[in-house]
């Protein structure tokens, strides 16, 4: 092992912590010089509590030494900065919000501390999880570790550039329609966004709530396994949380390709993909189909309004769930004339531009008189995207399209152009619309920069999916880590 | 000047008698020092779910059931959006739509003046959250306390147009609704703790007009008295209004308990857009029929059908029947002592004057936290044989009932303790009659020269030979048949 600890998979540091090759300390101080070296060029965290990090570390370091402790005892998380951490602020990259501490943990974080796993401070995001570039940060810009005048992909930049840049081997992010699985293919990393319902929402700042998911990142598919088992079962203070078990790793990887049976949709294969990532993906399902994956292609309509359809639904729970930021019992304060005046002020300042423009859509569309033109029938669309991606799964083991219609595009590029940027999500949205399990691995580079591949299968089948990446990642040619540092 | 026709519209608002609210486990408890039973959930913190109480859910249920609504099969809750300080989350989690409620399309029974019957319909019975309060500082300035936010609120209105069109029938609609609340154990329906509130709407309109008249809204009615003085008040206000021209601004008013008036709060200018949408956060609920009949299972007999019962079958009249079943252990009791074998309408009589006279003045009660009565039903159907077999007088019933009130022993054994039992023995009574008579010649004189009215006191010394414990309607008998030439 002369790899450098930072460098390291999630599976081998938990092996060679759980051998007492190294203790949970030492990881942790790793990765803390890793972050001290690289994050002022990358900027993928808001808060790095060192205090938390090393006590967290040597509590897992005690478990280790009990032989208690979960599988990942000891390594550590990056943790998106809009999951609540006790003690820690959690800002939501929101003027907002930027001195609101949780007096509670999410689950996730729960979960985390019972097995030992070392919260890593809090990454940056697009305020509240809206946008794709990281850009919408209050306080921040996260640059792409492949290209640092790239972006790395949104909303959860932060989440994928620290695990890009090797300061952590893993993260959690959250994906409303792609905030985690766009990052990662543009990040060259793993990322997955589990069935809804079967990672619990509590704790997680609600963006969209039918479409949230809690995930996570890696640089492997086995280390995304090992975190999501982590971080998945029944949930009692989330009423959406599906009555399973955690999502299981034990059949990980003895999946096979040969046989293996895929749907690639004709509304994913549009001109919208760059020649350079249409060519990189194709390249990858090459070499799949001479490894006996058998790629046929489908035609699934409703697709083409995925977008539309997202940006109904999504705004109309958005300008709900954050109106309870309302400057009065905690988080940003500001007077104006009067209660309405004082809220007015506080959000009017508090908020950033894409969040306000959201809150407008969603308060549109939710009014008298324009309801059912837009939300109802939003919903239906849904209903009947469900449908056709339930109809394909009788035929099919899984969905696969690129991830990204793009490689990382070049920070301030789409400043002026959020329709070209909300248009990114175009491949990612149909999982959140059905609260399908999805995944993006690395189908390889184009011009030097990651292509992301995405796997979409039927609800609850999260070990499948995981599976199948595992199988389709050993198939493919390893994505080397950007050349930094 | 025209006649006019009145039309009362009636919300009202009951806090659900659960353990803990709604959608988090905090207790449900009147008063406490302010933000005392708050948890992250009810203050709406960031990231935070609602779970929600199902026994809420089955106490509303139980409530439509028992005011004849049919019960929706499929209810999901809403959210109304609106900003308030009292509000944590910037919306009420509530319910929306005419067939959505857990109820809809009952109707209740109020009682008219005529002796008879008058079905008031009921549009609706749903379930909501309540507010925080707004409350003014002492040092000035204004503070929230919401640990009212959050437990568990039903609302029931009226149907539309509304059926109730005069002051008596408001509140009697009103009396009538919150015993049934109390009986089915939902609410305590404190009028002026708030747990009970009421909010009519009313409008007048022209004899022979077809369309309603503007509506005013009327607040801060916290007793029965109030409801009727209220109604009453805004009938005649908007009577003299149109009588002088005037026009009905559509507003909500304030009771002024102290001067007995309205005045006006705020004009409502158009209807609010609440924006009403399905709450992402909650799954629907579906009901089936053997969840539905457990729930009916729970529903006791209501007080109208108990007074008619009363009246029907055991003889007793409107008004002694009102008196048993305003409250319902008070009922109860009586119940057991006629299941016991006491005469319905001796057991009544007793209850509704002896009883109840003691009871008020020790401050006890049959049942519940107050000081529980030593009376027992047993107690009393004991006492009302002593009485029907002539064992004891109505006189001496009345002693001996106030010994049990104080000490709990029963009626024989204190009538047996003290020698009390009544001397209906004829031998022993014409005796102390022949004493009388032979003691009083003169007495006997006068009677038999017409003055018949001394009678009375020559029974009343037999009564006094015998110190009270002869049978004074077998003295009365003995005494004429000895008279008598």
């Amino acid at each position: 092992m002369s790899q450098p600890l930072f460098a390291q998979s999630a599976a081998d540091l938990a092996r060679r912590l759980r051998a007492r090759e190294v203790s949970a300390t030492e990881v942790a101080e790793a990765h803390l010089d890793r972050v001290s070296a690289t994050d002022p060029q990358v900027g993928a965290f808001l808060t790095m509590p060192r205090d938390e990090v090393m006590a967290d570390a040597a509590a897992a370091q005690a478990m280790l030494d009990r032989g208690e402790g979960g599988p990942l005892c000891g390594v550590p998380v990056g943790i998106k900065d809009n999951i609540s951490t006790r003690g820690v602020a959690t800002t939501c990259a929101s003027k907002l919000l930027e001195n609101y501490v949780p007096p509670f943990d999410a689950t996730v974080i729960e979960k985390l501390r019972a097995q030992g796993i070392v919260c890593f401070g809090k990454t940056n995001l697009d305020e509240f999880a809206m946008g794709t570039s990281c850009e919408n940060s209050a306080f921040q810009l996260t640059r792409n570790p492949w290209d640092l005048d790239r972006t790395p992909g949104g909303s959860s930049g932060g989440s994928a550039a620290c695990v890009a840049a090797q300061q952590v081997p893993l993260s959690l992010g959250s994906d409303t329609g792609g905030s985690i699985r766009l990052p990662a293919a543009l990040c060259g990393l793993v990322g997955f966004k589990p069935t809804y319902g079967r990672v619990s929402r509590y704790g997680l700042i609600a963006f969209g709530s039918s479409l949230d998911q809690i995930g996570p990142f890696g640089r492997t598919v086995e280390d995304v396994a090992l975190l999501s088992e982590a971080i998945s079962g029944y949930d009692h203070l989330d009423s959406t949380s599906l009555d399973r078990h955690p999502i299981q790793t034990n059949a990980l990887k003895s999946g096979s390709l040969r046989g293996l049976k895929l749907a690639i949709p004709d509304q994913l294969m549009t001109d919208e993909i760059q020649p350079g990532v249409r060519a990189t993906f194709e390249s990858a399902l090459d070499l799949l189909r001479k490894e006996g994956v058998e790629i046929t292609p489908v035609s699934l309509p409703s697709i083409q309004y995925g977008v539309t359809t997202y940006y109904i639904i999504a705004p109309a729970e958005a300008s709900s769930n954050l109106a309870r930021f309302d400057g009065i019992r905690y988080g940003l304060r500001l007077e104006g004339e009067g209660h309405i005046g004082n809220v007015a002020t506080t959000r009017g300042e508090g908020f950033g531009h894409e969040v306000k423009a959201r809150i407008m859509i969603g308060t549109y569309v939710l009014s008298a008189g324009y309801y059912d033109a837009y939300y109802t029938r939003a919903q239906q669309v849904r209903a009947l995207m469900v449908q056709e991606f339930e109809s394909t799964y009788r035929d099919f083991d899984a969905v696969i399209s690129p991830t990204s219609p793009s490689v990382a595009f070049r920070l301030g590029e789409l400043k002026d152009n959020p329709m070209a940027m909300k248009l990114l999500d175009f491949c990612t949205i149909p999982a959140n619309m059905g609260g399908f399990p999805s995944i993006s691995i690395p189908a390889g580079l184009s011009d030097h920069l990651p292509v992301g591949l995405q796997l979409t299968g039927p609800i609850g089948d999260d070990e499948r999916i995981l599976q199948l990446a595992y199988a389709l990642e050993q198939a493919l040619p390893p994505t080397p880590s950007p050349a930094m540092g | 000047m025209p006649e006019y026709v009145l039309s009362v519209g009636m919300e009202v608002h009951a806090e659900l008698l659960t353990q803990s609210k709604m959608f988090c486990r905090c207790p449900v408890a009147f008063g406490g020092e302010p933000n005392t039973r708050v948890c992250p959930v009810c203050l709406g913190l960031p990231g935070t779910l609602p779970v929600p109480n199902r026994r809420a859910i089955e106490l509303v249920m139980k409530t439509a059931l028992a005011l004849n609504c049919t019960i929706a099969r499929h209810s999901v809750f809403h959210r109304k959006n609106y900003f308030y300080p009292d509000l944590p989350k910037g919306y009420q989690v509530s319910q929306y739509g005419e067939t959505n409620p857990i109820g809809y399309g009952g109707f209740l029974e109020i009682p008219t003046a005529e002796g008879g019957f008058k079905r008031i319909g009921i549009r609706r019975v749903h379930l909501e959250e309540d507010t925080g309060k707004l409350m003014h500082l002492p040092s000035g300035g204004s503070g929230i306390d919401y640990n009212r936010a959050g437990v568990p609120l039903m609302e029931i209105v009226t149907d539309f147009p509304p059926d109730i069109q005069s002051p008596d029938e408001a509140k009697e609609y009103l009396a009538q609704l919150r015993q049934i609340l109390i009986y089915l154990g939902v609410c305590d329906g404190r009028l002026e703790e708030g747990s009970m509130r009421c909010e009519p709407n009313i409008s007048v309109r022209p004899q022979g007009a077809e369309k309603l008249g503007t509506k005013t809204e009327l607040k801060n009615l916290n007793s029965f008295r109030s409801v009727q003085l209220g109604v009453q008040f805004e009938m005649r206000r908007q009577i003299a209004t149109l009588e002088q021209g005037g026009t009905i601004l559509q507003e909500t008013r304030g009771w002024n308990e102290a001067n007995e008036s309205s005045f006006a709060m705020r004009i409502k200018e158009e209807e609010n857009d609440y924006r009403y949408f399905p709450c992402p956060d909650l799954i629907p609920m579906e009901f089936d029929d053997p969840f539905i009949d457990r729930v009916a299972q729970e529903i006791p007999e209501l007080p109208l059908a108990k007074t008619r019962r009363y009246q029907d079958e055991l003889g007793l009249n409107a008004y002694d029947a009102g008196l048993l079943i305003s409250d319902q252990d008070w009922a109860d009791f009586f119940e057991k002592a006629v299941t016991l074998g006491g005469n319905p309408k001796l057991v009544c009589n007793w209850m509704n004057s002896d009883f109840a006279k003691l009871l008020n003045e020790s401050g006890q009660w049959v049942a519940g936290e107050r000081e529980r009565t030593r009376v027992t039903p047993t107690h009393l159907v004991e006492l009302v044989k002593l009485i029907e077999s002539n064992s004891i007088s109505g006189k001496m019933g009345k002693e001996v009932f106030a010994e049990v009130f104080a000490t709990g022993k029963n009626p024989q054994a204190i009538v047996d303790a003290r020698g009390l039992s009544q001397v209906s023995d004829s031998a022993a009574i014409e005796a102390w009659v022949q004493e009388v008579l032979d003691a009083h010649p003169d007495v006997v004189e006068s009677y038999r020269t017409g003055k018949q009215g001394v009678i009375g006191f020559l029974v009343g010394q037999v009564m006094k030979r015998s110190q009270g414990q002869a049978n004074p309607a077998l003295v009365q008998e003995s005494m004429r048949k000895a008279l008598e030439p």
